[in-house]
């Protein structure tokens, strides 16, 4: 008989036990996230020295890493054998308002570069910003067009990249390293 | 009245088989507990009134006896008297086994003994103290590894996952002190977060047969239990310190012992192990390093028929993750791939940084059991586990030092089971467990949830019987009932949520709509049923055989229902899949094992079909302002897993021994008719053994260990255009290393200081020739080759 109370008495402390667990329910709901190192759009504004028409590529992914691809400008058209200033303006826009990620990059301009590829020699490119150290950054810079032509130009920037590396700061990636932060492809003719 | 029906029934003996008085009646008295003879136990024939007692082998015989039924009471100065009823047939052969209390009363674990098996009829491996303490400056899942059959799947060396028969993660239960550990094991770079140095024993079961633990162990169950406990009044200890040239760093372990005569004890254990940046044979893997703290504490009353445990566990593992395997993009990916070297190499540095990660477990528990008299035992346990982990990413700015997975885990798990062994034939158990848990996901890191807020709820009910047929044959079966209830709350990208088609499907868990996110609440309800069932047999004193049969079923583990993400160590963006079932696991198995004193063998063969079977393969590419991922979902197929696991002992005379261990599995696709993903290669292990007492003890092992390339694994590469070289580039993740050859090398020698105080000096040599290699089963392999040649010196200190 000693023995069935023991029992039941251990098995009702169980349930108490379980029941306590149960009253740990947090009735407040999560709250959302949203992803701070995430660059939504990338704006490369192209103003050309002397006269002509300003020119933009963006690219633009609103989710992020989600599913949906980034809207990319279709088509840039420059004028062949001008020299254009560029610009380049980096946001979270999944922040409200949104975040300039340019800020972060000067801030740490050592562990950061741009770097720019052209194919069917529809441009050249030189840096206009440098480090502390006398390293390129890239935010800003040159595009030279010459003879009319139909390619792409492919902006890359590159996270804690090595910028001592062979080449790297004539800004060939080669041997840049380091991690991709984004990286947009984007058409252009030279007309 | 008993005596009479005996004698009645003698007589009706010996009428109708006509006087036949030449049998011998003989026998062999065993421990119930450890099967070890009993000497000096009373042999006394009720009912002739003939005696006799043990041998120092436990044997007995008596002659002279008449065909006929006789009843033998068997006794001994540490046991439960014993009546039996036997009948003698001809010579006549009877194995007893006596319970004997005081080796009971020495053993500290709530259910069986340590070093000794859990089940009879299942496939069963124990790892000794000894041998713990030779990796006690490692991981639980290096140790393991000396079982044929078990390997692990790594992520660099100090992230050691274990594979039994090439299941791992949610298939395995780790047991810890009756603990069922609870550390998000779901993901391939979580380790199991135990110290190795708390562990005396440690039981390896493969398959789902042991359902005390749990049903859903399709590979199997890891049980750690503490050291034995002697009952008398003593204070000992024992402290493991070693340096080595691999990680330049020391291992610290020590632990101290008080127990009493009455039944009190108390343990107090703790560890330290510092390595920094370890090395492959032609670099530094840097940020490799490692930093671990850990204390245990272990203490209560230990009666034969009551006592108490509390135990308190804390471990803290701060891990670097290797430097050149984090990534930005597929690019950066397929640059790493290429490059015959890691991307970033620095000199040698203690220093952890980014990509790290750091975990901290803490265990509480109280267990109590009681034995009631001709009824059995019953035990109750509650347990708190608190599992908080860090996941530090390279970051920018002022994120830079913020982690970007903050999850805190918390799970109270409460088990009673009753176990009825009065009977010597036969033994039930019955069990119930009852679980909550609570996940906490952090939303300060900045990064959206890898794994979302949610509460788990567990009930289980088992029963187990273990029926002994004769003294050579054993029977086991077992029943599990399981309902798992996980109730999340978690936000989806809104974009997310209509490409995995969830609005058409699960349109009424929308809690909120935020815009570009929406929180959901799902909750699924799954209910389980496992079976057993187990035969060992005993052929002879050299031959035996075990057969077994498990079901068991598993529920979708977190990460399989909720992965949302890209996943920046692979590089790639992993979904769960909110519509995946249970899987459902048949597995058959049969052991055979031959012993005769020189040679011994133990071959185990085992099927495992599971349909349901929940993986995760490429389904596609997803662009995204970084690049092109590849997307990696998780889906169901059916496999079947088979394998061959080989265990031979030979020793050619007291000093020189030969051992091999191989293991040989398949895995299969049976959906899309191919290889399955992360099966282990075949492996050999040979080892060359030679013992001296007289010197020391001296002991010396050489090593060899042969691992063969994966020739069968699935083809998941794929083609990406890369913007830089304007190129479409085959990116090849499927290709498996080479195979590879290492020796190793061990000896120890023991110096006995004072009567009780002895000193085991002991040299390792590991990857004697600082061969290159890399494993097929260790993600960094991309990236870096393994560990290049290692000299550790490690010094034992037992007093």
């Amino acid at each position: 008989m000693k023995t069935f109370k023991t029992i039941t008495l251990l098995f009702i402390s169980a349930l108490i036990f379980t029941a306590c667990n149960n009253d740990d329910d947090d009735a407040s709901l999560p709250v959302p996230v949203n992803e701070e190192e995430v660059i939504t759009t990338l704006t490369a504004t192209l103003t050309p020295v002397g006269s002509g028409a300003t020119v933009t590529l963006q690219t633009r992914d609103l989710d992020g890493n989600g599913p949906d691809a980034p809207v990319v400008t279709p088509l840039g058209v420059l004028q062949a054998n001008t020299i254009y200033n560029v610009s380049l303006v980096l946001l979270n826009e999944t922040e409200s308002p949104a975040e300039l990620i340019n800020e972060e990059i000067e801030e740490e301009d050592d562990e950061h570069q741009f770097f720019y590829q052209a194919t069917n020699n529809v441009g050249m490119f030189d840096y206009s910003d440098f480090d502390g150290n006398g390293d390129p950054i890239g935010l800003a810079f040159t595009l030279t067009t010459t003879d009319a032509a139909t390619g792409t130009i492919t902006i890359t920037l590159r996270h804690e990249p090595v910028k001592d590396a062979a080449g790297v700061s004539d800004g060939d990636i080669t041997n840049a390293g380091g991690e991709t932060d984004i990286q947009a492809t984007f058409n252009v003719t030279v007309e | 009245m008993k005596y009479y029906v005996l004698v009645l029934c003698c007589c009706f003996f010996n009428i109708s088989q006509s006087q036949n008085c030449t049998s011998t009646f003989f026998g062999e008295v065993h421990d119930f507990h450890d099967g070890t003879p009993i000497i000096e136990a009373s042999i006394y024939i009720e009912n002739l009134e003939k005696h006799t007692t043990t041998d120092h082998n436990g044997k007995f015989s008596i002659d002279n006896l008449c065909e006929g039924l006789i009843t033998v009471v068997v006794s001994h100065l540490d046991c439960d008297t014993k009546r039996i009823e036997i009948e003698i047939k001809g010579d006549t052969f009877y194995e007893i086994n006596l319970e004997h209390h005081i080796e009971a009363l020495n053993e500290v674990t709530i259910s069986g003994a340590s070093n000794s098996k859990l089940t009879k009829t299942s496939q069963e491996t124990i790892l000794k103290t000894k041998t713990i303490e030779r990796y006690s400056a490692l991981n639980l899942g290096d140790a393991l590894k000396q079982v044929s059959g078990v390997s692990s799947i790594n992520t660099g060396n100090s992230i050691v996952k274990p594979v039994i028969n090439g299941m791992h993660s949610s298939r395995l239960i780790v047991m810890t002190n009756g603990v069922r550990l609870q550390d998000q094991e779901w993901g391939i770079e979580h380790a199991p977060n135990i110290d190795i140095n708390t562990a005396g024993s440690i039981n390896v079961l493969k398959g789902a047969n042991a359902l005390a633990y749990g049903g859903d162990a399709i590979g199997g169950v890891i049980v750690l239990k503490p050291s034995t406990i002697k009952l008398k009044d003593s204070l000992y200890g024992k402290t493991i310190i070693s340096g080595q040239t691999n990680g330049r760093g020391y291992n610290l372990n020590s632990v101290l012992t008080k127990t009493y005569k009455k039944g009190w004890y108390a343990s107090l254990q703790g560890s330290l192990k510092r390595f920094g940046d370890f090395e492959a044979p032609d670099y530094a893997l840097t940020n490799s390093g490692l930093n671990t703290k850990a204390l245990s504490f272990n203490a209560g009353y230990k009666t034969f028929e009551q006592g108490f445990n509390v135990y308190y566990s804390y471990l803290n593992n701060e891990i670097g993750i290797l430097r050149a395997s984090h990534i930005g993009n597929i690019e950066d990916l397929a640059n790493a791939i290429n490059s015959p070297q890691p991307l970033v190499i620095s000199d040698f540095s203690y220093d952890i940084n980014a990509p790290r990660q750091e975990v901290t477990h803490q265990i509480v528990k109280a267990a109590f059991y009681k034995r009631f008299k001709k009824l059995g035992r019953l035990d109750v346990q509650y347990d708190f586990q608190n599992n908080h982990r860090f996941e530090f990413d390279i970051r920018v700015g002022d994120d830079r030092d913020k982690p970007a997975v903050d999850l805190t885990l918390k799970t109270h798990t409460i088990r009673t089971s009753i176990k009825l062994d009065s009977k010597n034939n036969v033994i039930y158990e019955f069990g119930l467990n009852a679980g909550y848990q609570n996940n906490f996901a952090n939303p300060d890191t900045g990064v959206r949830r890898l794994i979302p807020d949610y509460e788990k709820y567990d009930l289980g009910v088992f029963a187990i019987s273990e029926l002994k047929i004769n003294n050579n044959t054993n029977l086991d079966f077992g029943i599990r009932f399981d309902y798992n209830k996980i109730d999340a709350k978690k936000f989806y990208q809104t974009s997310r949520w209509i490409e995995r088609g969830y609005d058409i499907d699960f349109s009424d868990i929308v809690i909120d709509d935020i815009g570009t996110q929406l929180l959901t609440n799902p909750v699924f309800d799954f209910y389980n049923v496992s079976a057993s069932a187990g035969l060992y047999h005993k052929i002879n004193d050299k031959n035996s055989i075990i057969f077994n049969y498990g079901l068991s079923n598993r529920a979708p583990n977190p990460s399989e229902l909720f992965s949302d993400g890209l996943h920046q160590s692979a590089a790639r963006i992993e979904l769960g899949d909110l519509r995946i079932k249970k899987e459902t696991s048949n597995r058959v198995s049969g052991t055979y094992s031959y012993q005769n004193n020189a040679f011994s063998v133990n071959l185990e063969a085992f099927y495992n079909n599971i349909s349901d079977y929940i993986f995760i393969e490429p389904t596609g590419v997803e662009q995204t302002n970084r690049g092109a991922f590849p997307v990696w979902s998780y889906n169901k197929t059916n496999a079947a897993i088979f394998g061959l696991d080989l265990t031979a002992n030979y020793k050619f005379n007291k000093q020189w021994s030969f051992n091999n261990k191989s293991a040989f599995i398949k895995g299969r696709d049976l959906k899309q008719n191919e290889a399955l993903i992360d099966i282990p290669s075949f492996k050999t292990v040979n080892v060359l053994g030679y013992a001296n007492q007289k010197w020391l003890n001296f002991n010396t092992e050489l090593q060899s260990e042969l691992v063969l390339r994966q020739n069968d694994f699935p083809n998941n590469n794929f083609e990406v255009f890369i913007p830089t070289t304007q190129e479409m580039l085959e990116i090849d993740i499927s290709s498996t290393p080479p195979t590879y050859h290492l020796l190793h090398f061990q000896s120890e020698i023991t110096i006995d200081l004072k009567t009780k105080t002895s000193l085991n000096i002991g040299l390792n040599v590991s990857n004697i020739f600082n061969t290159t290699y890399r494993e097929n089963l260790n993600r960094l392999r991309y990236f870096a080759d393994d560990l290049g040649r290692n000299i550790k010196l490690q010094l034992k200190l037992s007093y």
